[in-house]
């Protein structure tokens, strides 16, 4: 090649072509898809909780998007129908994942409803899930002699909880614990895609 | 008509322009007769390696060597050593940085119970300081060392506004470690390969403007009439990476699914359109010039190149199977990575064509080595990516390790092997100093090789199987997380040769900065360019 202008040129051509189909024909279709009726806004302390879940990663390990019936059993291990665009309504940005090292949490908040449940099991995983190899995450809670009036205090299997003493959850726990909770997508969908 | 029939049309139809397009380069090539791969060897220095140490033959004839064309590329040289150096020092830091991260993260998928009291620590974001690291530390200030050094020598001509890249280097590292810092405090904008919030990445693009406009200004003043396949490479890379990071970065512009086939758009392209041209241009340069033997076949490079240009851009939606997101566009980048498979052999088969015969070339160059099963990797990654992105395939591998192997075979086998032997090849060049030890060398490439063997083959197994129990409903899930326990651990094995591997090259360079001129022989830097090749 000789020519700088024909090579730079060039190659913004090959990649304009990819970023209409890949960018700007989604941004036309399916950006602003409106939430399917059923689904709800978040609540503030659900969006608090979205961001702990965001800045402990945990959509690394755990993905949130069913796939169909036809494709994979996903939902046959109960973690929901497939998911449609109008679902991720209110995620900014979404936590599709590509990982499962952990189970779909796209309807966690079916599954698994109990407060005592979650925040215990992010005291402490293997208290629930024995085998589990997800982290404990310690520093969301205080382990002190006794809690305060207006505390939520973590009531553990007898083997985890610290001998003498009481887990309280922090509020980034209680966030965190609420936006698990509102991750429920089991209203119907009646839109084209999910038909397919 | 159905969003198939037009998707097909719109294939053939843009397969035919870029046939065309790629003929019209070739038809041009034809009408004049020298052959641009020659362009990187002085007049009578085909057939020589460029070594260090004074090749005797090339000695003895003086005369048939041009020695002007020497004495330019020793000028070239000359003009890049500090600000190669600079890039190359950083890169060092955030290699240790990133690798101790990563095994690190490795070890706790193991022991999850592990270093549990820091937030820091803990595995989410362990694994986004190394992903980040990488990224955006180790590979680009590897690769664009490696650009900065090479462009000048095949442009022959100095590097025009060295001083630019130098400051944009130093902002660049310096947005970096802001934002580890937030990604470690929690600040993170929560989109995988993007996750640096948008106001530090504005520092980045500061950064990399002033890196590229040297570059840019370097290519006006070249003075040879062909750009040579690297030139190209380099050159579209430069270009690609500041509008994909520019578009992905835009705060408020993406949303919902939109967002995310964004994030896959940006996350495939940053590796196919930035990482990949770098590492094999590096190739395309240091093969041929560790040989003494021009590439085999011009009209292949084009076809490998604008292959991947095309193609590569389009794959994203591979990372999208079975998600959410409208099924044309994964249907489109399916058949775009197979398509892939064009441009990937076009490349094999001119690297084996160039290496036939000089295969004992091997024995006597550690760079050789490096850049070598570097490019085998590249084949091996690619290929293996083709069929990754088949949704018979994908369905069991998506959500596993297997990907996981397969991005460390890419960006490990692959990308960073061949920076390794860039690294080897150029640090003598710019620091005047010789690698003292050989021996590490030879140390480096064997921990290394093994150990990212271990990596690969643990996790491919491993992520197999749980991919196959996860699909078996009848299996709890549990079982697809214990399956996988064993090849975790062999993973922290073959990480930790990686990571010893980075300990001896690392200790081995700053040895050649503190250990004086230790046994180099002067004659053999381009302090002394005339005459010595
Ligand atoms: C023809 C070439 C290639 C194709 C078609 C291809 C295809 C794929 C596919 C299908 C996935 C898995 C997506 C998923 O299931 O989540 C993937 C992931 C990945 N590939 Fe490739 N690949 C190719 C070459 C490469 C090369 C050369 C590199 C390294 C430079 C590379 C680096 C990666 C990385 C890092 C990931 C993981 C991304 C992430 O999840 O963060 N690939 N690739
Ligand atoms: C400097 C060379 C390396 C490069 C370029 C590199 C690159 C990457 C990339 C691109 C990913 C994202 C993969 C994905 O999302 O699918 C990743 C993840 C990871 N890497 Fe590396 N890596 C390197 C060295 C290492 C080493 C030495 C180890 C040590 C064991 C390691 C362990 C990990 C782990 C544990 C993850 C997280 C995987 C997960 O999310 O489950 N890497 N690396």
């Amino acid at each position: 090649m000789h020519s700088e202008t024909r090579l730079i040129f060039g190659g913004l051509t090959t990649l304009a072509v990819a970023t209409a189909a890949l960018v700007v024909l989604p941004y036309l279709t399916v950006r602003d898809t409106p939430p399917v009726a059923g689904l709800k806004p978040y609540t503030s302390a659900q969006l608090r909780g979205r961001t702990q879940y965001i800045q402990h990663g945990c959509m690394y390990c755990h993905s949130q998007q069913p796939r169909a019936q036809a494709f994979a059993p996903d939902a046959r291990r109960a973690w929901g129908r497939a998911t449609v665009a109008g679902d991720y309504a209110y995620d900014d940005p979404p936590l599709l994942g590509t990982m499962r090292t952990g189970p779909d949490l796209m309807n966690i908040g079916v599954r698994q409803p109990s407060d005592q449940w979650h925040l215990g099991h992010l005291y402490q995983p293997r208290a629930y899930a024995p085998g589990s190899i997800m982290p404990a995450y310690p520093f969301l809670f205080e382990v002190r002699d006794k809690a305060e009036a207006g505390e939520t205090v973590v009531t553990l299997p007898p083997d985890f909880t610290p001998k003498g003493k009481v887990v309280v959850a922090r509020p980034e726990a209680l966030d965190l614990v609420s936006y698990l909770k509102s991750l429920d997508r089991s209203y119907p969908v009646v839109d084209a895609a999910s038909v397919n | 008509m159905n969003t198939l029939s037009i998707l097909m049309s719109a294939f053939v139809l843009s397969l035919v322009g870029l046939g065309f397009f790629i003929w019209s380069q070739r038809s041009r090539l034809l009408s004049r007769s020298a052959d641009g791969s020659e362009v990187i060897f002085a007049r009578g220095e085909i057939g020589h390696p460029e070594t260090l140490t004074p090749d005797r033959s090339l000695k003895a004839g003086a005369g048939t060597v041009d020695s002007q064309e020497l004495l330019d590329r020793a000028a070239a040289d000359a003009s890049t050593a500090a600000v190669v150096f600079f890039f190359y020092c950083c890169a060092f830091v955030w290699l240790l940085v990133a690798s101790a991260a990563g095994l690190t993260a490795s070890i706790k998928l193991h022991a999850p119970d592990w270093l549990v009291s820091e937030a820091w620590l803990s595995f989410g974001r362990i694994r986004t300081l190394h992903l980040n690291a990488v990224a955006y530390g180790w590979a680009p200030m590897a690769g664009l060392g490696t650009a900065l050094f090479i462009i000048p020598r095949l442009l022959k001509t100095e590097l025009v506004g060295g001083r630019y890249a130098l400051l944009g280097g130093a902002l660049w590292n310096a947005a970096l470690v802001a934002g580890l810092g937030s990604l470690a405090y929690g600040v993170s904008d929560g989109m995988e390969w993007l996750e640096i919030p948008w106001q530090i990445d504005i520092l980045f693009v500061a950064g990399g403007a002033l890196v590229g406009l040297p570059l840019i200004l370097t290519l006006l003043r070249r003075k040879v009439a062909h750009l040579y396949v690297s030139v190209w490479y380099m050159g579209c890379a430069l270009f690609w990476f500041p509008v994909l990071f520019f578009v992905a970065n835009v705060p408020g512009l993406h949303r919902g699914v939109e967002a995310a086939t964004m994030n896959w758009w940006f996350g495939h392209n940053v590796l196919g359109l930035f990482y990949t041209p770098l590492a094999l241009a590096s190739i395309y340069y240091f093969l041929p010039k560790l040989i003494g033997r021009p590439i085999q076949s011009y009209n292949l490079s084009l076809v490998g190149f604008w292959g991947l240009a095309f193609f590569y851009g389009q794959v994203g939606g591979h990372h999208l199977v079975g998600g959410p997101v409208p099924a044309w566009l994964v249907t489109l980048s399916i058949v775009q990575s197979m398509m892939m498979i064009l441009p990937v052999v076009a490349f094999t088969v001119n690297q084996h064509l160039t290496l036939k015969g000089h295969l004992g070339a091997l024995r006597h160059s550690p760079t050789l080595q490096f850049i070598c099963l570097g490019g085998l990797m590249y084949t091996a990654s690619s290929v293996q990516g083709s069929f990754e992105a088949l949704r018979s395939v994908n369905v069991i591998t998506h959500f596993t390790h297997y990907t996981v192997a397969h991005a460390h075979l890419g960006l490990y086998g692959f990308v960073t092997m061949v920076f390794f032997g860039a690294i080897y090849f150029v640090v003598p060049r710019v620091t005047g100093r010789d690698w003292p030890w050989p021996r590490l060398i030879s140390l480096h490439f064997w921990l290394a090789a093994t150990g990212i063997a271990i990596y690969f083959v643990s996790l491919t197994i491993g992520g197999w199987l749980q991919g196959s129990a996860m699909l078996d409903e009848s299996r709890g899930f549990m079982e697809s997380v214990r399956i996988t326990l064993p090849y975790l651990q062999g993973r922290s094995v073959g990480g930790a040769l990686m990571v010893l591997s980075h300990v001896v090259f690392a200790a081995h360079f700053v040895r050649l900065l503190i250990g004086g001129a230790g046994r180099t022989d002067q004659s053999s830097t381009r302090l002394s360019a005339p005459g010595a090749i």
